[in-house]
């Protein structure tokens, strides 16, 4: 069990450190408040309060096992069925970790992209449409240009818009992730959770997928797990640390990267550690 | 002795038994085929069976068994597939789930033959369907049901969670993810298990000889009202299948060609379960290769 010793060499730096964005351009959409996450009886996540602002980027970045991935997959409630997560999740005035909320329309709201790309044994066109026919969006013109649209979005339009029927498992792996990112921005989705989406890419599609995050910014509110600590300076406004599931420092990412107050922050950012 | 040499002893004995087996099989379907396939000809296969006279066939009883083999599937593949989503998709870690399962394994071990006379008492006698098609198909539903439950639970368990996940985060219910994203990409593989289940409920004899009865009667081809007694589609006809049929004639056959017509449907047990077998294995990785592939 770690000790609050453990972190901080008292009187030198403070334990934790955590600014809110307060930008007034870009209003907090997603915050948690209280948040606690158990696996049966191991308290995975014992505090996360953090606001996210809208139409920014934020990453979570942490060592592995440090609850970034659990308090992700929170947000919009994928852990609902493995832990039990304690507290408020305010999603524009709502608390979504309600048992009487639509958990199905809320996730269309706060979509998610997974660490390896997971397409639907279906074609590239289906993969983006079908979820869309199900809720009942069946006119072809609009199917085509939502299609469209997406993968236009997503940065893959112009490399398959000519083998939309072809099996999107034939697809490469940062292709795949990005039909992935163009499925989930098809349901026109307000807040994206982006789980280690480039851990499985290789450095030129993690370049592509980096810069169409960029863009996606203008539309969407971006929250991103992230190991690479280079990508989360490369694109991300905040930046949480989190360390043995409590958040230790949140703040501006250039503040994380360039003056950390926290000395575990500190030595993991400058890659000191152990 | 060196660790080279055990290791080479170790795959020489491997080879040895996985030879030992291919040879077994080679010899026994070598066997049935070479005394079988001359009798089998298109007259053998059409003509219906004679009790006393030579140059009986097994028309009707070739008939029967794709009969109840398909209202046997028709009625154990909703309920397996139905298990099978259950079990997997939906039941979560419990005692309920544990008591499924271990009843699951246990109706799988039950002997045929015991399945076959709870068919007749319950069915025949109880129910008062009497030897018919359809207390064959529920038997061999119970036969049935547990391989086919488990096999399609085999398929489900390929598809990848990532899928799930997938499904659900673009706010799909549990229900929808497994019936538009689950089940279309396992298809493959539980029309794989289908077939190969049907060769086996197409061989079996035992819990049919107390259930479809052991009697074949003479069918008109041309009358296809399932509600006459004569026509094929009856489903409360008694009908004798090929594999009763096999067994029939070993036992108390006195038709004078009783062997070579033993032999005969044998062959045509044997190649139809070999076939059934082939195009699981064709069919499986075809659609498996248009799914997957452009």
């Amino acid at each position: 069990m770690f000790m609050s010793s453990d972190i901080a060499k008292p009187g030198t730096t403070p334990e934790r450190h955590i600014v809110q964005p307060t930008d007034a351009q870009h209003p907090t959409v997603l915050s948690t408040e209280g948040l606690h996450v158990f696996y049966g009886d191991k308290e995975a996540i014992y505090e996360g309060d953090l606001k996210f602002a809208r139409n920014q980027i934020t990453a979570l970045i942490g060592a592995s096992g440090s609850g970034k991935s659990t308090f992700l997959r929170s947000l919009n409630r994928m852990n609902d069925r493995i832990a039990t997560v304690k507290g408020r999740i305010m999603y524009r005035g709502v608390d979504i970790n309600q048992p009487d909320i639509d958990v199905y329309e809320m996730r269309r709201r706060i979509g998610m992209v997974f660490q390896r790309p997971n397409p639907f044994a279906k074609s590239i066109y289906d993969n983006i449409a079908f979820a869309l026919r199900l809720r009942g969006v069946t006119a072809k013109n609009k199917l085509d240009e939502i299609v469209e649209t997406s993968l236009r979005q997503a940065a893959l339009w112009d490399q398959v818009k000519d083998e939309l029927d072809k099996s999107a498992l034939a697809l490469s792996g940062g292709q795949a992730q990005r039909l992935c990112i163009a499925r989930a921005i098809a349901v026109k989705p307000d807040v994206l959770l982006l789980d280690e989406p480039a851990s499985a890419l290789d450095p030129v599609s993690t370049s592509q997928l980096e810069d169409t995050l960029l863009k996606l910014k203008q539309h969407y509110t971006i929250i991103i797990v992230t190991h690479n600590m280079q990508q989360a300076a490369r694109i991300s406004e905040y930046t949480a640390f989190f360390n043995q599931g409590r958040v230790l420092e949140y703040d501006t990412t250039s503040q994380i990267f360039t003056n950390p107050q926290v000395q575990v922050t500190s030595d993991y950012v400058s890659g000191n550690f152990g | 002795m060196n660790s080279k040499v055990q290791n080479k002893i170790a795959i020489g004995v491997l080879y040895g038994i996985a030879g030992v087996v291919v040879l077994i099989l080679l010899a026994l379907v070598g066997y049935i085929l070479v005394s079988g396939l001359p009798k089998v000809s298109w007259h053998f296969l059409t003509t219906p069976a004679k009790a006393f006279l030579k140059g009986g066939g097994i028309g009707v009883q070739l008939f029967n068994s794709f009969y109840l083999l398909i209202l046997a599937m028709l009625i154990s593949f909703p309920i397996a597939l139905g298990a099978a989503i259950y079990l997997y998709e939906y039941a979560k870690d419990n005692w309920v789930t544990s008591v499924v399962r271990t009843a699951i394994e246990i109706l799988s071990s039950l002997p045929s033959v015991v399945v076959g006379l709870f068919g007749f008492l319950f069915f025949v006698v109880k129910l008062r369907l009497g030897f018919s098609i359809l207390s064959g198909a529920f038997a061999l539903t119970f036969f049935n049901l547990p391989l086919l439950t488990r096999s399609i639970e085999d398929s489900l368990h390929t598809i990848d969670d990532k899928q799930r996940e997938g499904g659900l985060a673009l706010g799909l219910s549990r229900w929808e993810t497994v019936t538009r994203v689950i089940l279309p990409a396992a298809v493959p593989s539980i029309l794989t298990g289908v077939i190969l289940s049907a060769g086996r409920v197409f061989g079996e004899a035992a819990a049919l000889i107390y259930t479809a009865g052991q009697s074949a009667p003479a069918l008109n081809f041309m009358d296809w009202n399932p509600f006459n007694i004569s026509s094929p589609l009856n489903p409360m006809r008694p009908a004798e299948t090929l594999a009763v049929h096999i067994w029939k004639i070993n036992s108390e056959g006195i038709m004078p060609d009783a062997k070579a017509i033993s032999s005969g449907s044998s062959a045509v047990l044997v190649i139809a379960i070999l076939l059934f077998n082939l195009a699981a294995r064709y069919l499986g990785k075809r659609l498996y290769k248009r799914l997957t592939s452009a």
